[in-house]
């Protein structure tokens, strides 16, 4: 089986990761999750990428005429365009008979999960040879903390706001992981910037796969959530610690969970170490709590764990 | 270099024009009266006598994000679509001539919603005229065929690098069956060859495409555009004159003219009612009225001097369009006329009539009308619907 000898290929690790920067000189603010999200993408990647990026915080900060911060053929995308964009690359590349290639893109939650997820939905249709990587940083950014698809409940945001009223969003963050596996993906995963060696990993899975590959990579947003910009890894490590996010993967019609903490963390200390979670009081607290605890139930019954 | 011939439907003629330009890259969703397009070319793909990547997308949006993708790594690209559809893919008609993408696209004219209707109007092409694209209307299934072969060679011009879009009248053209003169292959890729740009991602030279420019510098890269849309007039020429030699099918560049030298009325249009308009010309001549005809070809770039030159002789000009600008008039008389206010000789009376919205029909009875309403004096209104 030739994906079986991808699995057992070298593992990438930080000793042999690429010195080479293929995103670099950008404007990111400091602690941004999503940027490193991406420098650590291409690095596994390499220059042999095709960046498809759209309106969002990681185009605005990296196509600044006559500034380029990336050394990798990069666009930008129009906004709901990413995936349709990555196909089309794709495409076009095959047929003048480009070989080794990848067309990646790099798309914000708001960008996947809303504006995007039709067109995401027709290339994982067609099973285009295209990877897909979501940095999710649970908010549209660029245009200053809006509540997207996948603002998690109770956070606040510049439309979801809190007060006497409201706490903030109302709805439950988009099971995306779990939306596009149900597409019959070649590969999906879930990542987050505070396991780097996990999303690595995955990354590297992904650039072998002969299909459509989705990666999605919790990434911490110090402007947007409010919290130390020193803090960014610590809190994409919390956030899968105390069992809010999960590392997890979809490959040939099997969901495999990769991490299985032996007792979850804090909730209430990663919620409340984010100026974003602050309003909510003790029953808030529990409502997550229980959230979570069915959402594990879930994942052991029916996940395997690897 | 002439192949054989075929009696085809408009759609079913770029379908074949579309074969014969090799494009790498077809994005594909069905829209009526689009859609033969797409089906015969999905047939020609089944049946291996077209080499593409065929990608059913599924939206308009995602058909023109496809291609403009593929165009950012040099590949040659085709698309079609139609009004609703076009209007869907508005974002991305600008966006592919702001990055320079010669994409080609055809668009099946139809009537936009509200209220629904599937039949023939320009509302949809002329309401994004400012889009930056080329826009092209063909008469007939053979000037159809001709177009999609020439418009990569106007397209991918390196002076000009921008997309073009060929409009077919809805069900009039699309679906109307023809004699067709089929250029041959070998004829094709000598007139045609491959698509070369330095405008692309390359794995040699990386590039960054679609970038952001601040107003430092924004206004430069548009000027560029007006200025690659401008050009594109002269390209036309030279490219036809080519498309003349290479097939032996002639074409006037961006208006055809009929009998203006002399003329006293002359109507103005575009698109398959041209063709309603020439026999009520002829007849009338015949009975010793002095009347033209101007066609119209390329709306964009627009035929400023080609317009004031054609209708410097005449008494009365009538623009007839299947199109209005809600609250002031049609956009091809808004363009008409701005194209007379520079010349120093104008026709005393210019008369806008809008017809055909929606498919209603415009039958030579009409025309005649329009042509007596040109010829009387009466004050009227600039404005009428027919």
């Amino acid at each position: 089986m030739e994906k079986q000898s991808h699995l057992s290929e070298k593992k990438i690790s930080i000793r042999n990761l690429s010195d080479r920067e293929y995103f670099y000189g950008h404007k990111a603010c400091p602690g941004c999750g999503g940027s490193l999200a991406l420098r650590l993408a291409l690095k596994v990647l390499g220059e042999r990428s095709y960046a498809v990026v759209p309106a969002g915080c990681m185009s605005a900060v990296g196509f600044i005429f006559p500034q380029m911060a990336f050394t990798c053929n990069a666009i930008i995308s129009t906004f709901p365009g990413t995936a349709s964009m990555l196909s089309g690359v794709a495409a076009g590349a095959r047929a003048l008979g480009i070989k080794d290639f990848h067309a990646v893109g790099f798309a914000g939650d708001g960008g996947t999960a809303d504006i995007g997820f039709q067109a995401l939905s027709g290339a994982i249709d067609r099973h285009d040879k295209i990877i897909y990587i979501c940095y999710d940083n649970e908010a549209y950014m660029n245009t200053g903390v809006q509540k997207s698809g996948l603002t998690p409940i109770g956070a606040r945001t510049t439309t979801s706001p809190a007060g006497r009223r409201l706490k903030g969003a109302l709805t439950q963050k988009k099971p995306m992981f779990e939306i596009v596996a149900a597409h019959g993906i070649d590969y999906a995963a879930t990542a987050s910037v505070g396991y780097p060696l996990d999303y690595l990993r995955k990354l590297n899975y992904a650039s072998k796969v002969d299909g459509t590959s989705y990666i999605h990579v919790f990434a911490p947003c110090p402007i947007g959530w409010g919290h130390d910009t020193s803090d960014t890894i610590s809190v994409a490590k919390n956030a899968v610690d105390c069992g809010l996010w999960y590392l997890a993967e979809f490959s040939e019609g099997q969901f495999t969970l990769n991490h299985k903490p032996g007792e979850f963390t804090s909730v209430g200390d990663y919620l409340f170490g984010q100026n974003r979670f602050c309003h909510l009081q003790e029953d808030d607290l529990k409502a997550i709590i229980m959230e979570r605890n069915a959402k594990w139930k879930s994942i052991c019954r029916s996940w395997s764990y690897s | 270099m002439h192949g054989q011939k075929a009696f085809l439907s408009g759609n079913e003629a770029v379908a074949a024009g579309v074969r014969l330009a090799r494009p790498h890259v077809i994005a594909a969703y069905p829209i009526t009266p689009q859609t033969t397009v797409i089906e015969r070319l999905a047939e020609m793909v089944e049946d291996a006598s077209l080499k593409t990547e065929y990608l059913h997308v599924e939206s308009e949006h995602s058909a023109l994000s496809a291609c403009i993708g593929a165009s950012a790594v040099g590949a040659r690209t085709f698309t079609a679509t139609s009004s609703q559809g076009l209007l869907y893919m508005a974002e991305c008609l600008h966006y592919a001539s702001g990055g320079r993408f010669p994409v080609v696209m055809m668009n099946a004219n139809r009537s936009l919603a509200l209220p629904w209707n599937i039949y023939g109007d320009q509302r949809d092409s002329l309401s994004l005229l400012d889009c930056g694209w080329i826009q092209a209307y063909a008469e007939d299934a053979q000037e159809s065929l001709d177009l999609i072969i020439q418009a990569y060679a106007i397209a991918e011009h390196p002076d000009v690098l921008t997309p073009l879009m060929i409009n077919l009248d809805g069900f009039v053209i699309t679906h109307t069956y023809e004699l067709v003169s089929l250029p041959s292959q070998e004829g094709v890729d000598a007139f045609l060859p491959p698509f070369q740009t330095v405008n692309k991602m390359d794995l040699d030279h990386p590039m960054s495409l679609a970038f952001t420019a601040g107003p430092a510098y924004n206004q430069a890269f548009k000027q560029l555009q007006h200025q690659a849309l401008l050009s594109a007039s002269k390209v036309i020429l030279d490219i036809e004159e080519r498309f003349g030699q290479f097939f032996g099918r002639n074409y006037s560049g961006l208006i055809e003219t009929m009998h203006c030298e002399d003329a006293e009325f002359i109507l103005v249009t575009l698109g398959s009612v041209a063709g309603t308009v020439r026999p009520v010309v002829e007849r009338l001549r015949s009975l010793g009225e002095r009347v033209g005809l101007v066609r119209i070809r390329y709306m964009r770039p627009f035929p400023d001097l080609e317009i004031r030159k054609a209708l410097a002789g005449a008494k009365a000009v009538g623009v007839l369009e299947k199109d209005i600008s809600f609250g002031y008039e049609g956009t091809v008389f808004t363009n008409v006329n701005s194209a007379l206010s520079r010349s120093n000789v104008k026709p005393s009376r210019l008369l806008n009539f809008i017809g055909g919205l929606g498919g209603k029909d415009i039958s030579a009875a009409d025309i005649e009308h329009l042509f007596l309403r040109l010829k009387s004096t009466d004050d009227g209104e600039t404005v009428a619907f027919i």
